[in-house]
């Protein structure tokens, strides 16, 4: 068990390594990675980067146009300073868009990858069981389950991860499928490992990096959707900032202040674009690797 | 064949139970009691005691859903809390309305799909592969909703062109004349926009696919021009492709409800976020058990027309 181990790990890291050199030549990689991190790091050190408070507002500066002195994008119908709040805006918008991918790879692994490995009745019926949430168009299944619960974080994070574990579930199954007719398996069950042994060791290390993939690409749509049921009011309550939530108490000012009212949509759509051409970029590597 | 469709339809039997209860369990998923989400807060007790027994609340959970279910097949989805209405009539006229703006979006996502994604599947690397890339690029990242936002804001509040909300004059009955036409487009455009973006990407892939398959190299060494090529190429790609573009058409039904949020489009999304935040369950439940069983059907009758175009499918 441990030399199989020691066999496959080595040869895995070079994969890993020679993936990661293709996909650092890529020039998208590296402009969607670099317009990420300025988001990420903007996000997670805005108190120290922005001259206002996110709830810090005036009556008398509401509305104020782009380019206005002291606020350079403005300010928003409360009188907040609109960059102060695009900034601390991608906390929540970030934290709603990653927590349940991160949640739906977790469990939709852990399924997928027992579920496919025992196989038979058991895997037949946990699939079909899945393909119930298949019958779900992803948008309405989320705002079903979020507009049934009620408005607030945790529910649309809740809402959100139902939608997304089915998906992962799927790849992580067929992936673990193929795998499971391996040579190599039947070599290690040979040498006296357990199932558990197996899946850990051989199923997790062969199949983790395609799911992980998969499930970068699915960050751009979790983070629509999530600020999609902020904007229906149904995610995060204000006057926390959040992208989707901005636009829809900006949405009244769209006849008066038309570019200031899209401004959190532009946001949104720059980070999705990042998270697409990263995720686009890394499976290319994977696939001119092998 | 008639075995093939036979044993789909049993296939999507347990399905659309499985859709039903889970549409079901959605007023359990509400804090609280269910009755709380029915009756008003300031309800005496003897009225919610009567609530319960008319929605059948007393009996046990199983015996409800038998009984929500029983109903259900008979067309019968209950009464709109809010409204007072049958929930059945009040989610026709509203899927009339979104209907007529997601053909419209199929037709313009499939149309564009189609052209851009074959031409830049034909032509690898040409300027147009490098703008249908950036376009289906955008179609996938954008916020369908924000770009709605920003259609209203070019288009009526700029140019003054469309109108920005609504569905035009009488808006109760369904009409397709120009004056209501000129509603449907912004709401259809923005729609329209994810699936061109995925449907170019399907397409695209499909058809280089395909492009690099054997017979074709032998198919091109018989001497057989461009044009016969593309006959043999839209002929493999043609199952494929329709069950991207039927995925498509079930997605834009089901995930109307941000789009005709912004522009107020009186569709079946609507009524959606009406009943969410009334906390009109019945309502919601119709809304979502009709929009999942059209979308359990179109997928079935998608298979089956595959399996004609390639009876491959029938036999794995």
């Amino acid at each position: 068990m441990n030399s199989t181990g020691t066999f496959v790990i080595p040869r895995r890291n070079t994969y890993w390594r020679d993936v990661f050199s293709i996909f650092l030549q890529d020039r998208s990689a590296w402009i969607s990675g670099f317009i990420l991190i300025i988001i990420f790091a903007s996000a997670l050190f805005a108190p120290w980067i922005c001259s206002y408070g996110p709830y810090q507002g005036s009556m008398s500066a509401r509305l104020l146009d782009i380019g206005s002195p002291g606020h350079l994008l403005g300010t928003d119908e409360l009188g907040r300073d609109m960059l102060t709040r695009l900034i601390y805006g991608g906390r929540m918008t970030l934290l709603i868009g990653f927590t349940p991918i991160f949640l739906a790879f977790v469990i939709g692994t852990t399924i997928g990858l027992i579920s496919g490995f025992v196989g038979g009745k058991i895997n037949t019926f946990v699939m079909r069981t899945l393909d119930i949430f298949y019958a779900f168009p992803s948008v309405l299944l989320a705002v079903a389950i979020s507009g049934a619960m009620g408005p607030g974080i945790m529910n649309s994070i809740i809402a959100l991860t139902v939608v997304f574990t089915p998906q992962i579930v799927r790849v992580a199954e067929s992936a673990a499928t193929q795998i499971r007719n391996m040579e190599y398996i039947d070599a290690a069950r040979m040498s006296g490992a357990s199932s558990l042994t197996i899946i850990r060791v051989h199923l997790l290390s062969n199949v983790v990096g395609p799911i992980f993939v998969y499930a970068t690409s699915l960050i751009s749509v979790c983070m629509i959707l999530a600020s999609g049921l902020s904007f229906l009011g149904l995610g995060v309550k204000p006057p926390e900032p959040e992208w989707g939530l901005m636009l829809n108490t900006l949405r009244p000012a769209i006849y008066t202040k038309p570019l200031l009212s899209a401004l959190p949509g532009i946001w949104l759509f720059i980070t999705s674009i990042a998270f697409n051409l990263l995720s686009d970029a890394f499976r290319q590597a994977m696939s001119k690797k092998s | 064949m008639l075995l093939y469709v036979l044993k789909r339809i049993l296939y999507s039997v347990p399905i659309i139970l499985g859709v039903s209860i889970l549409t079901f369990a959605l007023v359990f998923m509400a804090p609280g009691d269910p009755i709380s989400a029915i009756a008003p807060a300031d309800a005496p007790e003897e009225v919610i005691q009567a609530l319960k027994i008319s929605y059948g609340l007393d009996r046990p959970v199983p015996v409800q859903y038998l009984l929500w279910l029983q109903k259900a097949m008979t067309g019968d989805l209950g009464v709109s809390i809010a409204s007072g209405r049958p929930v059945l009539g009040e989610i026709f006229t509203a899927f009339t309305h979104t209907l007529s703006i997601a053909l419209i979006a199929s037709f313009l996502g499939v149309g564009l799909g189609f052209i851009l994604g074959g031409v830049a599947g034909f032509y690898q690397n040409s300027w147009i592969d490098r703008f249908a890339t950036l376009l289906s690029l955008i179609g996938i990242s954008v916020p369908h909703y924000w770009l709605g936002l920003v259609l209203t804001i070019v288009f009526s509040v700029w140019l003054g062109w469309l109108p920005a909300m609504g569905a035009g004059p009488d808006s109760g009955a369904f009409f397709f004349d120009f004056e209501h036409i000129k509603f449907m487009l912004l709401p259809a455009i923005t729609m329209a926009v994810i699936p061109t973006g995925i449907i170019t990407r399907s397409v695209k892939s499909i058809v280089s696919e395909i492009l690099g398959r054997e017979f074709l190299v032998s198919l091109r060494a018989r001497g057989l021009t461009d044009m016969a090529v593309l006959k043999h190429v839209i002929r493999n790609a043609l199952p494929m492709v329709l069950a991207v573009v039927g995925l498509q058409i079930g997605y834009l039904m089901g995930g109307s409800i941000l789009i005709e949020t912004v522009f107020s489009w009186p569709g079946t999304g609507f009524l959606l976020n009406i009943a969410i935040f009334q906390r009109d369950f019945p309502l919601l439940q119709g809304i979502v058990l009709i929009l999942c069983m059209f979308f359990v059907i179109l997928n079935l009758i998608i298979d089956i027309l595959q399996s004609i175009l390639d009876p491959r499918i029938m036999r794995s």
